[in-house]
Order: C-alpha cells, then structure tokens, then sequence
C-alpha cells in the first residue's frame, strides 16, 4: 500500500522568554518564535522574563538571518486607567519588524487596524475564542489570520472549527496545562488581586508564602493554604487550581492536578485535521528547556510530515519531554478527553 | 435632586434547579421589585429542566408583569449545538440576548439587541467603544473590574454611545457568588467520579454549589459543574455612593437558593427608597445567604477581601 499525500508541516512555535531562549529556539529548528515586552503588555509578565527594544531588534535579526519568524505577544487587556503600554507596544511591534502581533483585547485590534493595518494579527488564546463564529467574528472586524484556540477543545472540536474557518488554526502541543479556558478564569485575582487578563500573571510569585507548620510544608497563596506537603511529598509550586483541597469530606486535586499537557502522539491526528501551527508553551522556562524541547518537535514534525503512515513517537522524545514535564506526568489534555 | 432608580436586574440562576424550583423562583421574582430578568441556562448545555421555549414563556408572563427581560446565551460555546441554540435565540423577537462571548456577537449583531455580557472582556473604553455598534444597550461589566476603572470605561457625563447616538448603560455585578473561571471540564462529575457525558446530573443536589474548602476549612469555593465559583458572597449593598460616582444604571444580583427575596428587597429599600444599608445584610445569613460577604474587586483589592468603611 502506498502513503498517503504527505500533509503540509505545521509551523513549529516556541517560547523565549529571554534572547538565549529565542537563539536556542531557532538553532533547534523552530519556525517561529514567540516573546512579550517587559511589562504587564502580554500574559507572561514575570521579573526577569522577557525583552526590551534593544534585545527585540537583536532577537528579529538573529531569527531573520536564520529563516525563521519572530511573533510578538501583546495579549492582555488594556488598562482603563493607562492604555497607553498597549498602543505603545503595538507601534513599538511595528517599528522593530516582527512578523505578527498575537492579541486578545479588541482595543488592542482596533489599534493596529486603524494605525497599522499592515500587521499580521494572530488571535491569542486569551481571547477565548472557542467556535468558528467567534474567530470569524475577529476576522471580519479586524483581519485576524491566524486563532490560536484555547487549550479546552477535543480534536474533534478543533477539525469542526477548522473545517468552518478560513483563519488559520494553532494549537498547543505540550507544556503546562490551564484547565480553565484562558481569558475566562479570575481566580488568581480573586485571590492575590492579580490575574491574567489584567496584569500578565497568574498566581504571582510575590504573593506565593511558604511556611514549615506542625503538619507538614504549607504553600499559600494570598494567605489561603493551596497545599500542604509530607515529609516525603513533592513540593510543586502553589498554582491555585493545582492545589489540594477539600470537597465533601474528600481531600483531593479537586479541579486540577499538576501535570503538563503533551500531544505528540497525536501529531498525525493534527496535521490531518489541517492545523498549521503547533505552539510550545514556557517563556517563563529555561533556554535549555526551550532547547530541548524544541528538538524533539522539530524531529516529530519532519517525521510526521516525510512519513505519516509510519510515525510513532519515539522513545527518546518521551524520555526527553518528560524532563520537562510538571508533575512529571504527561497527558493528552482535552483533545482526548478521558474524563468526557 | 433625588437620584434615578437603579435597576435592579435578576441574573440567570447560575446553578442547576430542579424545573418546579426554577418556576416558583420566577414566580416570586415576578411580584418583587426587580425591574429586569435575565433568563436562561448559561453554563452548562447538558442541563435542560427548560428548554429554550419553556424560557420564552417564562418570559412573556414576566413581561406581563411588567418586568424587562433579556435571554442569556452559554458563556463557553463549543459544539455546533451551542451555536445552533444561539442562532434560536436569534430567531425571536420579543427579547434581547445578553452575549456570552464572541460567538454569539458574531451570530446575533443586527437581528436582536444586545446586552454585552460580564464575560466579552471589556476592561478599557475603547474595548466597550469597539462593541458600541453592534446593537447594544448596556454592558455588564467584568466582575473583577474596580468601580474607578468602571467610572473611566464608561463615565456619567461622556458615555460610550451606539452609531445612532444612544447612551451605553452599565451594570455591575452587585451581589451573588462571583463566576470566576470556566472549563470545558466538569468539576462536579469529577469529585463524584463521574464522566461529563454521563453525569447523572449530580450537580441537582447543590443548589448553591458544591464547597470547596482548603486543606484547614477555609471555604474558598464552588464547584458548579464546569463553572468555578466564589465560595464568599460577593455584595455591594454598602457600596451605593461608589456606586452612584461610578455611573451605574443597572445591578446584577446573582440568585442563590434560599433567601433572594430579602436580598431583592434589602437593595431595594437600600438604592431606591434612601433607607440604611447597617444591619441588613447581617440578617441574610440566617435565612440560608451563603456567607461570608466579600466586596474587594469593587475596591481595587483581591475579590475575596472586605473593603470595611
């Protein structure tokens, strides 16, 4: 029996928090590289993360020289008292030459509609967008042209829409998970005051205490115990969805439990569904992991696309992933919903 | 001068009642000071103890009784048969929808006014602005919107206004267990062990949610099926002045399952007959109000803290 038509290879997209990140993203063979400025402008808004002017320009140069693509995140809300980071950064996109804008805010949209209609605007996962009607929504008003869809949809979903959208499709192919659909959850402000939407974080660090107590290790998070942890637990770092708590008499992982979404064995599955872009989640991680991490893709997306019929995840790309897991578990996420 | 009334709107019952339970509420809501109902199963598309023309009945005898009223649409659309139920929704012409996300922006602009729910996102005034042509009439804003952000998105004396000239209203979220966050996940089947498509509907038997508490009993939330609530109770019945500055026309009171009625009639007599706030809410708890009370978003805090005066 003769293969298939081989599918088109979905563009590879990593994280790079810093500009060791982006280089290693793009030596590693990534097709394109996402990163945010220093300021509460995109939704990985942490100390020490993320780029100035300067390193942008130089990080552009670097990809550009090497064929690769840079995209910008500016994928949080503006703020009602101070728009002005959000313009700023906008025109700042523009004048530095990346290659896409990814938003979420339709302020944000307008602005580059109106003033740089020129950009390339990708939909970030922030923004919700979980149908074809809301994507086409974004398209018909501010030419959106690509939708990177929310981390909740199951394959099936994700063909629905690609079948009824003529907006390109980005998925998430490995790294941490949110179980809640992104741009919807106020829990970390609820909590802390700060959330994604509005300041760039979740769970931030700043309001993160732990404490030795009688019964173990105590992480809490704007005072409200997350976790508690036996001598011989390990400790994982208080994401308040990932916290163990009490519901009906039962002490549990009640919304969610610390593990990292991965899917490349569902690869083949995504290409056939016609996805065109596969994002790695982690600009808050280490060059290292971006590294590694991309290597494996870029090794599973060649394969997938020279050979389809004979793919299967390797396994030293597992080995390799989970290294870099949380939890050190790994799974399917909702594309194949066990729990449905 | 005396101030305007605010408009006391009754916001879809978040939970999953029992269709006799859903009746008698809207029954006592149709003899109570609410000046605005908003109708329908937002959250979750597997519970249909009404279904979408039980919902327009129930409407039209509040409309009788002299209530506005305005159907919800789902907050997390997923299937084509949560755009099909928007598209229906779409098809009447006796009620506005309030959107629930950018779906049904995109299927309803043009056909029904619109009401732009608490979930879109709007959090600056060229947000709401951007919306403003779309055949909206007010805007609901975000629960973790502070009122001065509020007063600037959407002010008094320079509100955003439609292609025709009209005033945007606003609305706050002014009392109710806070909608914080939503999943394609149901957390309810889950602590019963329970798959989503074969739930057993477990989520009846928690009329206000299902507790979540911290490993030392500190109520935190609740758990209604893929919705994440507040476990405290959000409430600005003390809050009327900040309110008034912030040029609201309209307040969401969220239902709850015991004890609405007083609720309704508290901000009543509070934000349209001038009489005290002290020592009303206090009485809630005794009639089945969830508690504690929280009111921090209003304020520029963490939601869940108590801005005291």
């Amino acid at each position: 029996m003769s293969e298939p038509p081989a599918p088109t290879a979905p563009d590879l997209v990593c994280p790079a928090g810093s500009l060791r990140a982006l280089q290693a993203a793009v030596d590693a063979g990534a097709d394109a590289v996402y990163l945010g400025l220093k300021d509460a402008t995109n939704a990985r808004n942490f100390a020490g993360l993320n780029f100035d002017d300067a390193q942008v320009r130089e990080g552009v140069a670097y990809a550009h020289s090497r064929g690769a693509q840079v995209l910008m995140a500016l994928n949080t809300y503006a703020d009602a008292r101070d728009d002005t980071p959000w313009r700023r950064a906008v025109d700042r996109a523009a004048a530095l030459g990346t290659d896409a804008l990814i938003v979420a805010d339709s302020a944000v949209m307008a602005h580059c509609r109106d003033h740089h209609p020129q950009l390339r605007l990708h939909l970030s996962v922030q923004a919700s967008a979980t149908s074809h009607a809301a994507i086409e929504f974004y398209r018909q008003r501010y030419g959106i042209q690509r939708a990177v869809l929310p981390r909740v949809l199951t394959l099936q979903q994700v063909g629905q829409v690609i079948r009824h959208t003529q907006v390109d499709i980005e998925v998430f192919g490995f790294g941490s998970l949110c179980v809640m659909v992104e741009g919807r959850c106020a829990l970390s402000s609820y909590v802390t005051g700060q959330a994604p939407n509005g300041a760039g974080v979740c769970s931030p660090a700043s309001a993160v205490r732990w404490q030795e107590g009688p019964d173990g290790v105590e992480a809490r998070l704007g005072g409200v115990l997350i976790d508690r942890y036996g001598p011989d637990e390990p400790r994982g770092y208080p994401t308040l969805c990932k916290g163990r708590f009490e519901v009906g008499g039962t002490r549990d992982y009640a919304i969610e439990e610390p593990t990292s979404l991965n899917t490349l064995a569902l690869l083949p599955e995504l290409m056939r569904l016609g996805v065109k872009a596969i994002k790695i989640e982690g600009r808050q991680r280490s060059a290292a992991y971006v590294q590694q991490v991309t290597t494996v893709w870029r090794q599973a997306i060649d394969q997938a696309a020279a050979q389809p019929g004979r793919y299967a995840v390797r396994p030293d790309w597992t080995a390799m992933l989970a290294r870099h897991a949380e939890g050190q578990q790994h799974t399917l996420g909702a594309y194949d919903r066990p729990w449905r | 001068m005396k101030s305007p009334r605010l408009q006391l709107n009754v916001g879809p019952v978040l939970y999953h009642w029992p269709r006799q339970d859903l009746l008698g509420f809207y029954a006592a809501v149709a003899d109570s000071p609410a000046d605005r109902v908003t109708l329908g199963e937002t959250v979750c598309a597997r519970r249909r103890e009404l279904r979408l023309d039980d919902w327009l009945a129930l409407g039209r005898e509040l409309a009788a009784a002299g209530k506005q009223v305005v159907l919800a649409a789902q907050t997390l659309v997923e299937t084509e048969a949560d755009l099909r139920l928007i598209e229906r929704q779409g098809e009447q012409h006796d009620f506005a929808v309030e959107a629930g996300d950018a779906s049904a922006l995109q299927l309803l602009a043009g056909r029904v006014p619109l009401v732009l729910g608490p979930h879109l996102n709007l959090y600056s005034r060229a947000a709401l602005a951007e919306h403003a042509d779309l055949g909206a009439t007010r805007w609901v804003a975000a629960v973790e919107l502070p009122l001065d952000a509020v007063a600037l998105i959407n002010p008094v004396a320079d509100p955003v206004r439609s292609p025709r000239g009209e005033a945007i209203e606003t609305e706050v979220w002014a009392f109710g267990r806070l909608p914080l966050a939503f999943s394609a996940r149901c957390f309810t089947a889950r602590h019963h062990h329970l798959p989503k498509d074969d739930c057993g509907f477990r989520c009846l038997a928690d009329p206000d949610g299902l507790l979540l508490s911290s490993t030392e009993a500190e109520p935190f939330l609740v758990l209604n099926g893929t919705q994440t609530q507040s476990a405290r109770v959000h409430s600005l019945l003390a809050d009327a002045a900040a309110l008034r500055a912030a040029g609201v026309h309209s307040l969401r009171l969220s239902p709850c399952a015991q004890g609405f009625e007083a609720v309704l009639a508290d901000f009543e007599a509070v934000f349209n007959q001038d009489q005290p706030a002290l020592g009303r809410a206090e009485a809630w708890a005794a009639l089945g109000v969830p508690a504690p009370l929280a009111n921090g978003y209003a304020h520029r805090l963490a939601g869940m803290a108590w801005a005291g005066r």
